[in-house]
């Protein structure tokens, strides 16, 4: 394992170096059924419970492509500007490993149904970065090995490994980006913010669950340095098992200040798989290969080409939803936002909160005031991002609409959500269980309006001069005597009143 | 049909299988349970007045052990899948079962149906019932072997580049490789993807065409399956039995005689063609420049597709798993195909596998593929002049179990007028066309046809099998010796 000591800072880094990417990210699919038989793909599942011959690779079976995996591949192939294939076949990638049933993994190589596209990435600083797609091209998934004993669920040591072929065949989507120059410093950022672009994206066209951690979505990051002079791209290394966004970014980060550190030294990088460790926040080394490996790619004769005619392309381009970016302008425009709040929400991570508030019955202002003011003071207390907060926008909507109806001050509200937050339940619930129901009895509020008329005599008599403004005290005071549970705008209004009568 | 024969049919051959298949050993396992049962469903029919599932109903059949059968062992001749019982039927075993055949056993064959001759099975060969020195043809041996012991009447086959037709032409019966993609290939194990397909094997051309139409048409689980009408083979073989060929064109191939065709097999299918005229078929010689080519393509594009698809046999889910204490799954793999595959499966993989490899995959591979659509276009010009080819369907007759053991280019010899067929997808068959006068055994009379114009074949072989027959005095397979299996 590569220690702290061989790192270059990454200042020195980016003096002496420029660094190349290239992203591939492999999406599984959200279809009923696997890419080539019927199984069907619920993640969980017990183990090997959803297979059959097909998926399993046994004697004389064969695939058979489902054809929503193709529609997917081709919405996917549409929404990030690529052309789509008049014509393309499946490949077979062969090599052996007892995850993958058939020791080919069916997939297409020089002919991917979707090729030349773009994806335009938002970075924090609110620029637009144009992240070039070489290709995106549908295979299928392998099964998971469980090692069983050694060293960490690792290969090497166990005593036996246990297989499940649930995720054999599952369809999955691997995008995969041109080399990605002139990124300088913002290298892993830009890294980060294409990975949760395409999220964003595979979300908005309902084709993927996209979870990182549960593993449909899956991001191999290729890092490589040249320096200043080169003309040639360096010697890149592929780093996997990169499983959060954070991830990528910091894996991008570590691998430049590794290499850096080797080619000062006058080292050369090795052409090599590496592991993400989110512990360490480090890669380390994969298995190195004597020999490259040669997967002697052929076309799958088992299955027929694939020819989407232009007809069907144009009907799925006019069946795309409303893109990410698209809806991101439609929500600026409707919330009445400049470029720089809405940035800041994005980055705050309350774009989608704010939305499902709103859909929860909220009103946008309100909604965006909450999630990004107090909410994200209290995610920041926490050291927890906005979205793991345990209030819900559902939740949320229900204190805004209340505070809307009266029956909560802003200070009720937030003494409701802390209790939200608290886990003690349902904002009503913690109405009642917590007793902060709005003092709306004019009798009760009215005693108290005069109790704090008479104990400051000289600020009554200035409201009854006509200096209104000196209401506020006596309003604060009121407030105070009713520990906050009266309605500060109907306080003033009895003061006022009881000032003219006498 | 009486259910009396039925019985007959199912239950007894499978015992005369069982008592007497030693000197021939057509079969790998009998599965007479299975076929009673299925025997008993047809004599339910019979006795309820139910129209028999197909004009085939009851009549016992002979199945390649490359063919998935649910509950019934299929070991595709490899100790690889020697205790390997499928967990499903292929789509031909089903359609078999519909059409209310009994499947008697499963027959012997080269391994992986990889070979010429069924010497390749991991379970020893096959004997020739015509002569028991002699080698039955490959891989399919077992199945026309079984038709020539009349220890079946129906087999089914499976043709990768002759593995129907060379075992029809060598035992004196029917083999026929209809059109890429007519019959399903689900459930059968995979050899070479592209050129895969099983095909009927019977004793007579009408027999063969009524099997052709149980097993064919379009089935969803193979992508290459094709969407189309089965072609009319039954009513062509009735209308070839009328005897008479005028208005058809038959071609012959330049390319396949000379050097290598036995002096027997080339004045039998001289013979066959002019019985052809005779009959009123009007025959032109015609140029397909690229069949010299076709064997060499053949033996890349095959072995490739093999390395990819043995693959699977990993001892990881199924099948042989040598066991080897302590050590990894890599080294279970490596051991277990090393145990598991004859030499000539091993043969193929390494030959697939080089010539699939980055650096060679054009030369080899790629340039094969160009062959392939040459070969086809061949197909297409001779096609423009003619309704169906005829050759020798193999330019020797049988020759002598272990004699081209130690040879594999002179094994695969026997190919070289089949693998056209293959390498194009257009169907292809073999029907008996009389004794060599060299040694007394079978010669093959190989037709070729169109793809999805099966029937055209099967008009012209049933037409020349009527006219041989007639000459002859009857079916060339009355005049094979008697075995000790047939008397019995
Ligand atoms: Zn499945």
């Amino acid at each position: 394992m590569t220690s702290v000591a061989d790192l270059m800072a990454y200042d020195e880094v980016l003096d002496r170096f420029d660094p190349v990417l290239g992203l591939e990210v492999h999406t599984e699919l959200n279809t009923q059924t696997k890419m080539f038989c019927g199984c069907t793909t619920t993640f969980g599942a017990e183990q090997n419970t959803q297979t059959c011959p097909i998926c399993l690779g046994l004697p004389g079976a064969l695939p058979v492509v489902n054809a929503v995996g193709i529609e997917s591949a081709i919405r996917i192939g549409l929404a990030l500007n690529c052309e789509i294939a008049q014509w393309c076949r499946f490949a077979r990638k062969n090599y052996f490993y007892p995850d993958m049933p058939k020791n080919f993994q069916t997939s297409q190589y020089d002919e991917p149904i979707a090729f030349n596209g773009w994806l335009d990435v938002l970075l924090d600083d609110g620029s637009v970065f144009r992240v070039e797609i070489e290709r995106a091209h549908m295979e299928e998934d392998t099964g998971k090995s469980l090692h069983v004993g050694g060293s960490a669920g690792r290969i090497h040591g166990a005593e036996y490994s246990l297989l499940d072929y649930n995720r054999a065949g599952v369809p999955l989507i691997e995008i995969v980006t041109k080399p990605i120059t002139g990124t300088g410093e913002r290298a892993p950022e830009v890294a980060r913010a294409y990975v949760s672009a395409l999220r964003d994206l595979l979300r908005a066209l309902n084709v993927s669950d996209v979870r990182m951690d549960q593993g449909s979505l899956r991001c191999d990051a290729n890092v490589s340095l040249m320096t200043k002079d080169a003309t040639e791209f360096g010697t890149r290394t592929e780093t996997k098992n990169v499983n959060s966004l954070r991830s990528v970014e910091r894996a991008v980060r570590f691998e430049m200040c590794r290499q850096g550190a080797i080619l000062a030294t006058g080292g050369s990088i090795l052409q090599e798989t590496r592991h993400y460790e989110e512990v360490s926040q480090s890669t380390r080394s994969g298995r190195i290969k004597e020999t490259a490996e040669d997967y002697r790619y052929f076309p799958e004769p088992d299955l027929v080409p694939i020819a989407p005619s232009r007809e069907w392309v144009e009907q799925l381009r006019a069946t795309l939803p409303e893109l990410p970016w698209e809806r991101n302008n439609r929500l600026k425009a409707d919330w009445n936002l400049s470029d720089e709040e809405f940035r800041d929400l994005v980055n705050a991570g309350a774009l989608e909160l704010i939305v499902a508030t709103v859909d929860a019955g909220a009103p946008a202002d309100e909604a965006r005031s909450w999630w990004v003011a107090y909410l994200t003071q209290q995610a920041n207390t926490r050291g927890v991002e906005l979205a793991e907060l345990p209030i819900t926008p559902a939740r949320l909507a229900r204190v805004i609409v209340l505070i809307a109806e009266g029956k909560l001050t802003t200070t009720l509200a937030r003494q409701v959500v802390d209790g939200v937050l608290a886990g003690e339940g349902e904002p009503d619930e913690i109405i009642a269980a917590r007793g902060l129901a709005v003092v709306s009895d004019d009798s009760a509020l009215l005693a108290a309006v005069d109790e704090a008329l008479a104990e400051q005599p000289d600020i009554a008599e200035k409201i009854r001069s006509g200096k209104v403004a000196a209401a506020g005290a006596i309003v604060g005071a009121v407030m105070k005597k009713t520990k906050g549970q009266a309605d500060a705008k109907r306080v003033r209004e009895l003061i006022l009143e009881r000032c003219a009568e006498q | 049909m009486s259910s009396d024969l039925t019985r007959f049919t199912a239950a007894e051959l499978a015992a005369k299988i069982q008592a007497g298949d030693g000197e021939v050993h057509a079969f790998l396992h009998v599965a007479a349970e299975k076929a009673r049962e299925v025997a008993r469903g047809v004599d339910a029919d019979v006795a309820a007045g139910r129209e028999p599932a197909s004009p085939l109903a009851g009549v016992p059949l002979a199945l390649k052990d490359v063919v998935t059968t649910e509950g019934i062992p299929t070991t595709a001749g490899s100790r690889m899948l020697e205790h390997w019982v499928p967990p499903y039927d292929a789509t031909v075993t089903a359609r078999l079962y519909q059409a209310g055949i009994p499947i008697l056993g499963k027959t012997n064959m080269d391994e992986f149906a990889m070979g010429s001759s069924t010497e390749n099975s991991a379970y020893g060969p096959t004997h020739n019932p015509w002569a028991l020195d002699r080698i039955p043809g490959g891989s399919g041996g077992g199945s026309a072997a079984a038709l020539a012991a009349f220890q079946a009447p129906l087999a089914i086959g499976t043709d990768t580049g002759g593995s129907i037709r060379q075992p029809g032409s060598v035992t004196g019966t029917v083999g026929v490789k209809p059109t890429y993609g007519g019959v399903s290939r689900y459930g059968l194990v995979a050899f070479s993807s592209s050129l895969d397909q099983a095909g009927p094997c019977a004793r007579t051309v009408l027999d063969a065409a009524l099997l052709h139409e149980v097993i064919a048409g379009h089935d969803r689980m193979d992508s290459t399956s094709i969407d189309a009408p089965v072609p009319p083979v039954v009513e062509a073989a009735r209308q070839g039995l009328s005897g008479d060929l005028s208005g058809v064109r038959v071609g012959i191939v330049r390319e396949f005689s000379g050097e290598g065709y036995e002096t027997g097999v080339t004045a039998s299918f001289e013979a066959a063609v002019k019985q052809l005229t005779v009959l009123g078929a009007e025959v032109v010689e015609v140029s397909c420049p690229h069949f010299g080519y076709a064997l060499p393509a053949y033996y890349l594009i095959a072995p490739s597709e093999c390395s990819s698809n043995l693959a699977r046999f990993d001892a990881m889910r199924y099948g042989l798993r040598v066991q080897l204490p302590g050590a990894g799954a890599e080294e279970v793999m490596s051991a277990t195909r090393e145990a598991g595959f004859g030499a000539e499966v091993k043969r193929r993989i390494m030959i697939g596998t080089y010539a699939l490899s980055s650096g060679y995959y054009d030369a080899y591979y790629g340039q094969a593929q160009k062959v392939r659509t040459l070969i086809k276009r061949d197909f297409d010009a001779a096609f423009a002049g003619v309704d169906v080819l005829v050759s020798p369907t193999t330019p020797t007759t049988a020759f002598k179990i272990g004699e081209r053991v130690g040879n594999p280019m002179s094994m695969y010899l026997a190919d070289l007028c089949t693998v056209p067929a293959s390498l194009a997808g257009v169907p292809a068959m073999s029907v008996p066309s009389g004794l060599s006068a060299d040694d007394g055994l079978p010669v093959g009379l190989q037709i070729m046809a169109p793809a999805l114009q099966d029937h055209r074949m099967y008009r012209v072989a049933a037409a020349y099998e009527s006219a041989r027959d007639a000459a002859d005095g009857g079916p060339l397979i009355n005049r094979i010796p008697e075995l000790e299996a047939v008397k019995a």
